[in-house]
């Protein structure tokens, strides 16, 4: 008896990647409907048991510089209490809509003022680096704050393979915007997409981080994966999410708080106890998870490492 | 219970679920990573909803002929009351502590804050003089009296405006809702004082 072969798959046989990143989001959506149906009894916009993705192990993560030996907030605070207007404004919007957000695959445009212009797939950009471990505190410009176990590694490196221009003396960040993925963006709030930057010096200082993860694992959605710079001596708005554009420039970014309101929100937004924000006051904090109020830090603490980049400048000025 | 009574009941559970809410959440640790500020979101909302309420009864007495209703006035009032100082308390004990100093500072430098310790103020007087006693003993001046809650629903509305960063869709729908209610009042008033044709 003849036994036939099964006929060869041929590369058109496999499954297209947009169908299957598709049918992915589906299964996500559909994950997501049946917790949110399992956890619609539980109180409103709280409750630890929401949509979550699988929580992924990050390998040879080692110990970073610049810790500190406060007392770390826990995951559920860090990923439930959430400013990502892309997905809503309420805190608690990012952890119940950014299930849709896919991060796989995920590409990053580096432009302007560089060798040589190019977009890069985030895990060819990702892989020459070592993961750190960098405990930062995390202070928002509406007055409380964190302490976050990142993953991540220093933008400088980046910086240094990507190989700017002498000329570019800044560096723009920009979000994903996609309102399919991003319900937020359906709203007007602010003049999307989500624009960050950081002057040149600022960017290639060691504490600057660029964070894929969180507790050691893969960096949940809300807290804007698959990529986002972390810059521990600024108000956390200042650290964009979900990046998929970088660009080097000469001038100055025209950062999106800055636009929406340039008053309140300046391009350096340094956390600073002694300049007040125009509507409330910048002075004391509160780290969530404590009663009471504490005197904010200047340079949310982180003083020593970098007030040397602001010698001589007016911070009252350059807020 | 004839229907009234249990309308009147209903709206007082309504009205209470939030702080029952917040005291179950207590209990059960879901007030959120940052319990204070939610809180304080909760009771601000709760109380700017129920002097909105309380601000609707006239017109939809008026347009539904149901004088009835007016008898919900005081009580929505007082509900409205009610969380405007479990806001109050919310701010004094748990966000500031009883730290005077700082809470003095924050009235005289913080916009935001002076409008909402002017609509607590302005509230007041009109919680003290609901009894039927007062109204009463104070005859007209108590209409005259009470005509503060217009200028405490304005003077909230401002508060929420000038604490919001940069969605404003809420505070724009209570602006509009206070629009829509004070223009009834203003058109009726106008219509009062034309003369009467035919």
């Amino acid at each position: 008896m003849l036994i036939r072969n099964a006929p060869d798959l041929r590369y058109s046989d496999v499954t297209p990647k947009a169908l299957y990143v598709r049918r992915r989001e589906f299964i996500q959506a559909a994950a997501a409907v049946a917790v949110g149906a399992a956890t619609a009894l539980s109180p409103a916009g709280s409750g630890p048991a929401r949509a979550q993705g699988a929580r992924v192990k990050l390998p040879n993560v080692r110990k970073g510089p610049f810790g500190t030996d406060e007392k770390l907030n826990s995951y559920d605070d860090i990923t439930s209490y959430n400013n990502y207007y892309e997905f809503g404004t309420d805190k608690d919007d990012p952890q119940r809509n950014a299930h849709r957000l896919v991060t796989r695959p995920w590409t990053i445009r580096v432009e302007g003022l560089v060798k040589a212009p190019a977009t890069y797939d985030i895990d060819s950009l990702v892989k020459p680096y070592a993961l750190e471990e960098r405990i930062y505190r995390l202070r928002c410009v509406e007055a409380w704050s964190m302490v976050i176990p990142w993953v991540g590694f220093p933008l400088a490196e980046v910086i240094k393979r990507l190989e700017p221009l002498p000329s570019a003396r800044y560096i723009e960040f920009t979000t994903l915007n996609d309102a399919k993925q991003m319900p937020g963006l359906r709203v007007p709030v602010l003049d999307w997409p989500y624009v960050e930057g950081l002057r040149m010096d600022e960017a290639m200082h060691p504490l600057t981080i660029l964070s894929v993860g969180l507790y050691g694992e893969v960096l949940p959605n809300q807290n804007g994966a698959p990529i986002r710079l972390v810059v521990p001596w600024k108000y956390g708005f200042k650290s964009i999410k979900s990046i998929v554009r970088i660009r080097f420039t000469d001038q100055q970014p025209r950062t999106s708080w800055a636009v929406a309101n340039a008053r309140e929100y300046g391009f350096y937004s340094n956390v600073n106890p002694t300049v007040d924000h125009p509507r409330w006051s910048q002075a004391s904090e509160r780290r969530l998870g404590e009663f009471f109020r504490r005197k904010t830090l200047m340079f949310n603490g982180y003083g020593d490492q970098v007030a040397q980049l602001y010698a001589g400048m007016d911070l009252r000025k350059f807020y | 219970m004839t229907r009234f009574a249990f309308v009147r009941w209903s709206i007082v559970a309504a009205a209470l679920a939030p702080a029952a809410a917040l005291v179950y959440w207590t209990f059960t640790g879901d007030l959120t990573a940052n319990p204070i500020d939610f809180i304080t979101d909760t009771t601000g909302t709760t109380a700017l909803t129920l002097l909105v309420c309380t601000l609707t009864v006239t017109p939809l007495r008026r347009l539904t002929a149901h004088n009835e209703l007016v008898r919900l006035r005081r009580m929505l009032g007082l509900l409205a009351f009610f969380y405007a100082c479990l806001h109050m308390l919310t701010w004094v004990v748990l966000d500031w502590f009883f730290d005077v100093a700082s809470m003095t500072a924050d009235v005289v430098q913080r916009p935001f804050i002076t409008m909402g310790m002017t609509t607590f103020l302005l509230l007041v007087p009109l919680a003290a003089t609901s009894t039927a006693g007062m109204i009463r003993r104070l005859g007209r001046r108590w209409q005259q009296l009470h005509r503060l809650v217009y200028v405490a629903a304005i003077t909230a509305v401002i508060h929420f405006w000038w604490i919001v960063k940069a969605d404003f869709r809420q505070p724009r729908l209570w602006a509009l809702a206070l629009c829509v209610l004070f223009g009834f009042r203003a058109w009726w008033a106008l219509r009062a004082r034309l003369p009467t044709r035919g």
